[in-house]
């Protein structure tokens, strides 16, 4: 007789989401003066779960002049002061964190399990962390007294709502900045909900100012004159568009963008926890991860013994309603995102690669895409160029480290990297060579506040995290 | 069910000698240790409600070992212990039997009386349990009298200082000594005693020296050491019966025993063997629990699904 | 109606997570800056000096194990305790240093804030004072801090509180246990504090709170094979220099203490409280090239 798991749903009677949203500026909730709004969905019952004002240029401008009025005292505050605030953030998210990790889940259609054991607890551990900093920075490496820019115009995606306005609020606030922040369109519920927090914790009014809205919201932030720092997580091609707007400015630009990160398996690699690694780096948050480990790098002489393996484990895991706790994988965050993957997919089946997938029940509302595997994959073909953004996994061979390495240099990429192997100098040596900012050995996808995160070549320029995510918001 | 037949299977040329076993001992993949934990940890967050709830008690009541190991054992102990074997809970016989006693070999007479026509197996431990430092013959010795004495099933100690001096051939040497003394009536468990082999590098090796040697099933600890069954040495466990099978054929059962006393505890067990080893593990031929109080946890959760109240230790019996 | 009786609170030490009184029996008379008799406090022995160590050792593998993350969450937790309690402290630090209300619970506020800064530090002080080093050869190399052990703090004898907890802060933000003399004429608020530290999360043993007679208990802890660092901020100069030579016995670090007019306790402090009881362990690990053939990329 089969184990079968009865539903474990969380509750949602725990978040209450309010019919309609309007923007945080200046510490209010107002609508946007043209009176737009747009609505957002849950992406695994496209349920509608409110409306929300879409922010125009004359919002834009409004709550840049109201975070400007706000820096000069926020910045004349002691550092002591600001770590107060911060260290209020942090734990009122701690306070919170089941009540946003529901709402993120219900906006993004990401498991619970996921917002509840990774995106909320990093969240909190990231204000904390930058809280921290802020009567330290004469201690940070930058000279003493170091000063603020000014006024950041940051740009969030919707793969992890609340944790990337956590990477770009927390450093903003810690060295005396503030900000307006613009998240994304599909996921704008949980930057409302922090507005709210930054009420709960007595934050001066236009410290922080959230403007939901589209590309064209985030375009004319960025462009606005009176921005002197613009910080941008997403895509590749946008984050071209924002370096090109800036241009000639003084603005200061960190970006964080995609990726196609290897993950790459030695003949002596711990094989349990390297099937754990890969499932991890492609299968965290249904591959939508700028980071993810897209790429599996496989020696050859263990192909067939790992795949196995790993094709054995992909049966296992649990895909639909992403409040179970018992979810592995949840919703694709939204029609296009579905509508990218599965184009990508059709083309990698077209170029000859093998597609495999576990049986799985798909539910028949909602974005969902099985978890996908593809071998006889080679570095010419699309699926191991072109970040899917996706779970989908793309397999390729290599007989030695050299050509390990030279396959996972081989793309315009540089984010992530993993490594597995038990030789320690292996890993030296691999890391040593891989042009890529984060080099994961023996795991992947760990993320911590004290770690400095962020890009090679096009994923990328700036640091967020640690004590180098700092420089991204001071004038050094 | 019948014992499982070690025949010639597809390793069968590593045990051919000392440095073969031994090249392929340390041929096994290593564990990364923050790896395994974590992967244990992940599915001990799962969340086992309702219908799966009550599956997984009475399946976890069905898979016990019933165990007493005390110097201040009797006969009169082990039959209160073989009637609650036979029925956990006087007051719902809807309960299912334990799988096992399990007790010292000179109880073995008395615990096969009180478990007399039930489906309950006698276990005996043996070997100069727990230590197992006693001379080869001593121990066989102890193997025959349990086995004459009626008892289903031996629970062996490996030889954990010849293991840890690299001896691994005299380790192999001594379980196929046991089997062969357990002849084709008892099932043999070894047990490793993981708290002493320390690392999950020998845990593994010491999992495949057992499964090569002839045991029916593998087993964690004697529940007299500081660290018994966890999470990750049982998962690592599972792993290696899974990966035998696949190479050989040849199933073989895990027993998780030692510090496992509550009904949550035993559940998130039953989730490692769903997700590592698979379905084909969840029948008490093939799992056990090596336990004694979790028993009682295990009959307070299920009233409580059966009552919807919570229950207490006044309403299960204490033997 | 006649005015109600108050309860007095029996002032206990702190050590390994409880409230004992001194093993000796002994008590000593607390007075105010007036002469008030305040409270009867434990006059600690030799033997409460001898239990602090193995409390002390007893919680360092624990606590400098600990994430130091962790341990920011704890040490924060402190603060928000105090917050809590500061009105009770500012009493105390009134009558143990003759302030006025009002500038008593300035010094409170410091005290509770300089928590809050300490907490900040746990999962900072290696980005600032490790690091990788470019050694010439294929060699991994990177030097990272690590707490020293079991450290004695003598509490400065004037600053009661603001004092107190900045000797303390540092050196259990860092992963160091602490067995703390409270100033000997001004113990009230370091017992006191123990009480906010046993809520707060804090393991217990990881600070350990002796009064008495700071010179009688401090000798025995200074020459304790198993105490690895000593911080005399609150022996004079006589007591000092015995201290550091029999601290010289088993090469305790130690931390000398600032000229009496040279100390500001109010003032924002640096890191180097923290650096005087931290170990660099420096990690080689070879790397090597890529394949025999030695090709880069």
């Amino acid at each position: 007789m089969a184990f079968e798991y009865a539903p474990a749903p969380e509750s949602r009677a725990i978040v209450d989401i309010a019919p309609s949203y309007g923007l945080f500026i200046d510490g209010e909730f107002t609508e946007a003066a043209d009176g737009k709004v747009f609505k957002t969905v849950s992406p695994s019952t496209e349920e509608v779960l409110s409306e929300i004002a879409q922010a125009g240029p004359e919002d834009v401008d409004r709550a840049v002049k109201a975070a400007r009025k706000a820096f000069e005292k926020w910045s004349a505050l002691p550092g002591s002061e600001r770590a107060k605030y911060l260290f209020r953030i942090a734990r009122i998210i701690q306070e919170r964190s089941r009540e946003l990790a529901v709402l993120e889940t219900l906006d993004n259609g990401k498991p619970i399990k996921e917002t509840r054991d990774a995106d909320l607890p990093l969240v909190a551990a990231h204000f904390f962390y930058y809280a921290g900093w802020a009567d330290k920075l004469d201690h940070a490496g930058f000279g003493t007294d170091p000063r603020p820019l000014g006024v950041a115009g940051q740009v969030i995606p919707w793969n992890f709502p609340l944790l990337m306005l956590a990477w770009k609020i927390a450093p903003a606030l810690a060295t005396g900045n503030t900000v307006v922040l613009k998240p994304a369109e599909t996921t704008p519920l949980s930057a409302l909900f922090f507005a709210d927090i930054c009420r709960q914790a007595g934050l001066p009014k236009g410290v922080v100012n959230i403007l939901p809205g589209y590309g064209d919201t985030g375009a004319a932030l960025v462009a606005h004159p009176d921005v002197n720092k613009v910080a941008f997580t997403g895509s590749t091609a946008v984050g071209k568009e924002i370096a090109k707007t800036v241009a000639g400015t003084r603005k200061k630009l960190t970006l964080e963008l995609g990726g196609k990160g290897a993950n790459i398996v030695f003949d002596d690699a711990p094989i349990d926890q390297a099937v754990e690694g890969i499932v991890n780096g492609i299968f965290f948050n249904q591959g939508q991860v700028c980071c993810a480990g897209s790429r599996l790098l496989v020696q050859e002489s263990i192909q067939d013994e790992l795949l196995d393996s790993l094709k054995r484990r992909l049966t296992t895991l649990r895909l639909g309603d992403p409040l179970d706790k018992n979810t592995d994988i949840g919703a694709i965050n939204s029609e296009e995102q579905l509508s990218r993957i599965t184009s990508l997919v059709e083309q990698g089946e077209a170029e000859g690669a093998e597609r495999w997938s576990p049986a799985c029940e798909i539910p028949s509302s909602g974005y969902w895409f099985a978890p996908t595997l593809f071998t006889n994959v080679t570095q010419a073909h699309r699926i191991a160029r072109d970040e899917i953004f996706g779970p989908v996994l793309s397999v390729l061979t290599f007989r030695t480290p050299d050509e390990a390495v030279a396959k996972a240099n081989n793309t315009q990429y540089g984010l992530s990297a993993g490594i597995w192997t038990e030789k320690g100098s292996r890993i030296l040596a691999v890391a040593n060579k891989l042009r890529a900012g984060v080099v994961w050995s023996n795991t992947f996808n760990k993320f911590d506040p004290t770690s400095p995160f962020g890009g090679y070549k096009e994923s990328g320029f700036g640091r967020e995290g640690g004590r180098h995510g700092l420089e991204a918001y001071l004038d050094v | 069910m019948p014992t499982t037949a070690h025949t010639a299977h597809a390793l069968a040329d590593v045990t051919a000698s000392d440095s073969t076993l031994r090249r392929f001992l340390h041929g096994l993949p290593g564990v990364d240790a923050v790896g395994l934990e974590a992967r244990a940890a992940s599915l001990g967050t799962r969340s086992i409600k309702t219908t799966a709830k009550a599956y997984a008690i009475d399946l976890a009541i069905s898979m016990v070992d019933l165990t007493t190991l005390e110097g201040a054992d009797t006969p009169g102990k082990v039959r209160a212990l073989g009637a609650k074997a036979v029925h956990p809970d006087p007051t719902d016989r809807t309960t299912p039997a334990t799988a096992a006693v399990c007790v010292y070999p000179d109880m073995v007479p008395a615990a096969k009386e009180a478990v007399a026509g039930s489906t309950v197996k006698v276990a005996s431990v043996a070997t100069a349990f727990p230590a197992g430092r006693a001379a080869l013959a001593v121990k066989l010795a102890d193997v025959h009298e349990a086995v004459a004495a009626g008892a289903d099933e031996i629970d062996m100690v490996i030889d954990r200082g010849a293991f840890l001096a690299g001896n691994y051939m005299k380790v192999y040497d001594e379980i196929v000594a046991v089997k062969e003394a357990c002849g084709t009536s008892a099932r043999l468990k070894v047990i490793f005693e993981t708290g002493e082999l320390s690392t999950y590098d020998n845990i593994r090796r010491a999992s495949w020296l057992g499964m090569l040697a002839g045991a029916d099933f593998i087993k964690t600890s004697t529940g007299k050491v500081a660290v018994n069954a966890t999470p990750a040495n049982t998962l690592l466990m599972l792993e290696a019966v899974r990966d035998f099978r696949a190479q050989t054929g040849i199933q073989i059962g895990v027993k998780p025993a030692g510090g496992i006393r509550t009904s949550k505890d035993a559940i998130k067990f039953l989730v490692l063997v769903n997700e590592t080893a698979g379905e084909d593990w969840l029948s008490n031929h093939w799992f056990r629990f090596g336990a004694s109080s979790l028993l009682n946890d295990l009959l307070m959760q299920r009233q409580k699904l059966a009552t919807g109240r919570y229950s207490g230790p006044d309403y299960v019996t204490v033997d | 109606m006649s005015e109600r009786l108050t309860v007095f609170k029996t002032y206990k030490l702190y050590v390994g997570g409880k409230f004992p009184r001194s093993e000796s029996g002994r008590v000593y008379e607390v007075t105010d800056k007036k002469g008030n008799w305040l409270a009867n406090v434990p006059l600690s022995s030799r033997k409460d000096a001898r239990d602090a160590v193995v409390a002390a050792r007893k919680a360092f593998g624990g606590w400098a194990g600990a994430t130091a993350y962790n341990r920011g969450q704890i040490l924060y937790r402190i603060a928000e305790m105090l917050e809590g309690r500061r009105e009770q402290f500012a009493r105390e630090v009134a009558d143990a240093e003759g302030l006025s209300k009002s500038k008593a619970a300035v010094v409170v506020d410091a005290a509770i804030d300089r928590w809050v800064w300490y907490a900040g530090w746990t999962d900072k002080i290696a980005q600032v004072v490790g690091g990788g080093n470019p050694v010439a050869g294929p060699f991994f190399n990177l030097s990272s801090p690590e707490p020293t052990g079991v450290v004695t703090v003598l509490a400065p004898q004037e600053s009661s509180f603001l004092g107190l907890v900045s000797v303390i802060a540092p050196v259990i933000a860092t992963g160091n246990t602490a067995i703390v003399i409270a100033s000997e004429k001004s113990p009230l608020p370091a017992l006191s504090l123990g009480e906010v530290l046993a809520t707060s999360d804090l393991p217990g043993g990881v600070v350990n709170i002796l009064s008495g007679r700071t010179a009688e208990i401090a000798a025995p802890l200074a020459a304790h094979q198993d105490v690895n660092a000593i911080d005399l901020a609150g022996a004079d100069a006589v007591l000092a220099k015995e201290l550091e030579i029999a601290a010289a016995d088993n090469l305790k670090r130690v931390l000398r203490p600032q000229p009496v007019d040279e100390v500001d306790w109010s003032a924002t402090p640096g890191i180097d409280r923290m650096t005087a009881f931290l170990e660099t362990k420096t990690v080689w690990h070879p790397t090597g090239s890529l394949g025999a053939s030695g090709s880069s990329y």
